[in-house]
């Protein structure tokens, strides 16, 4: 493999390389040896532990648990799109009256911690919202304004000469925004948007703040019952790796197949 | 807004609170980070395949999984970090995964014929890396960076509900104490995040600016 740090290497190099590998190996091998040790000694691995995941009840429970994570997550990545798109229309818009409060939506949303966010919608209109909505609106208006970022530098990626070209032709702006510019922004923007919903799978786990019922609110409890916490976390974050990896390789499939893109969707996400 | 005015020490001690676990936090995460980041361009298959292997684990996992398995799992491992400190260690594990990203795609938005024009001048791998890849690098790595760290001033909030007393915190108690002035705490403290997060992204802009070299 070449990079832009080295050349192919030569059978030197290659030696030296393999060399390194095995000490890699060996230092990797130690560490997860200290590491069981470690947990055998504190009688982490004991069956008792573990128990609750071979149980058909809890099993049962942890998989509805999933099921309801999932609910949060589709309702929420569905509604920020329609949000995320609303509010990119808006800011791209020429008429200043809905220009700022788009951006001001936007960037504030963005820049308040969803917990934050959560956690007051909940405190303030949990009553009547109920803990499900109170959760997938902290998670719409923050994703949602991810989303019309993304949306917008969608639309200022389509080449400038098609929407010239639309106005030559004699369109109006909201023709060539739905005609020209929308439709071949989806197409460069569907990766981003199933990235984002990386973000906002793992986010529903901050419904553990109020608690909602969702996946770690329920770990939690079975932690509390079985005294397991260490068991629980690695069992909760094996079953969110396996879906975020899934639907982050789903992404990257997508990327490829679509042809050409100018940013890889996987670096557009940089964090939350 | 008395509300706010009355409770302005708890709140700047909370939001002290908040800016020493970003600080903290986020020194380590850059360390442990820079190093994955290196692992994951380096030219040794194991250590690219542990950069990889870190990475997909970290940046899969919710960062709440990540605070339970450290901060209740840790105790029973009978390793007693005092509260903040295991909040610190969730935070870097977490935050090191994304910034293990943003310095490969900086190492690699390097053009390769810039090391290859190095190597062919006779400069050694450390030379070509010290003097040519890296100041371009750093440079592409700014933004991204930044971007890593505004996500962990906001991610620190999540140690609101492990019983840290940062602002999130503070606003919710605030809240429940004050019923009637929701609107004003919220907006006041929202501000006080808005505030960190701009100041990040105005120091990024800086720096940017300063190492934009004219090519």
């Amino acid at each position: 493999m070449s990079s832009v740090l080295f050349d192919v290497p030569g059978p030197q190099a290659l030696r030296r390389q393999r060399r390194a590998s095995a000490i890699t190996i060996v230092v990797l091998v130690v560490l997860a040896a200290l590491a069981l040790f470690k947990l055998q000694t504190e009688g982490q691995l004991s069956g008792a532990l573990w128990e609750p995941f071979v149980t058909p009840a809890y099993v049962q429970a942890l998989l509805e648990a999933a099921l309801t994570t999932l609910r949060v997550a589709v309702v929420a990545v569905v509604l920020s799109v329609l949000f995320g798109a609303v509010f990119a229309v808006g800011r791209l818009s020429d008429r200043a009256w809905l220009s700022w409060p788009s951006a001001l939506v936007v960037e504030f949303f963005r820049a308040v911690p969803l917990l934050m966010m959560i956690l007051a919608i909940y405190l303030v209109y949990g009553d009547g919202l109920g803990k499900f909505w109170s959760l997938v609106i902290g998670l719409v208006l923050y994703n949602g304004s991810v989303l019309a970022e993304v949306f917008r530098a969608g639309v200022n990626a389509v080449p400038r000469g098609q929407s010239e070209a639309a106005y030559a032709l004699g369109l109006r702006k909201s023709q060539v925004m739905q005609l020209i510019l929308l439709p071949q922004a989806v197409r460069i923007m569907l990766p981003a948007i199933i990235s984002q919903s990386v973000v906002a799978l793992k986010d529903t786990s901050l419904g553990y703040v109020i608690p909602y019922e969702e996946l770690t609110s329920i770990g939690r409890q079975v932690s509390i019952e079985f005294g397991n916490i260490l068991p629980v976390a690695i069992v909760l974050a094996l079953m969110f790796i396996v879906a975020n990896y899934s639907l982050s390789r789903l992404a990257v499939w997508l990327e490829r197949r679509m042809g050409r893109s100018t940013q890889p969707a996987s670096e557009l996400d940089t964090g939350a | 807004m008395d509300t706010l005015w009355d409770s302005r020490q708890v709140v700047l001690a909370a939001f002290g609170q908040t800016l020493g676990l970003l600080v903290v936090a986020g020194l380590g995460a850059l360390v442990l980070g820079t190093i994955l980041g290196a692992f994951r361009v380096s030219a040794v298959p194991a250590l690219r395949a542990v950069g990889t292997a870190y990475v997909t684990v970290f940046r899969n996992t919710p960062l709440l999984v990540v605070f339970l398995l450290i901060y209740y799992g840790l105790p029973e491992l009978e390793v007693r970090p005092p509260q903040f400190w295991r909040a610190t260690i969730a935070l870097v594990l977490y935050t090191a995964a994304f910034i293990c990203e943003a310095v490969r795609s900086g190492v690699n938005a390097v053009d390769s014929g810039q090391a290859e024009a190095a190597r062919s001048i006779g400069m050694g791998f450390g030379q070509s890396l010290r003097l040519v890849v890296l100041p371009q690098a750093f440079r592409a790595v700014v933004p991204p960076l930044a971007n890593v760290l505004i996500a962990l001033a906001k991610n620190t909030s999540l140690v609101a509900g492990f019983g840290i007393a940062d602002a999130t915190f503070r606003m919710r108690g605030l809240i429940n104490n004050n019923p009637g002035d929701v609107y004003v705490i919220f907006v006041g403290i929202a501000l006080g995040y808005v505030l960190i997060v701009a100041v990040i992204a105005f120091i990024a802009r800086g720096l940017e600016r300063q190492l934009a070299v004219a090519r």
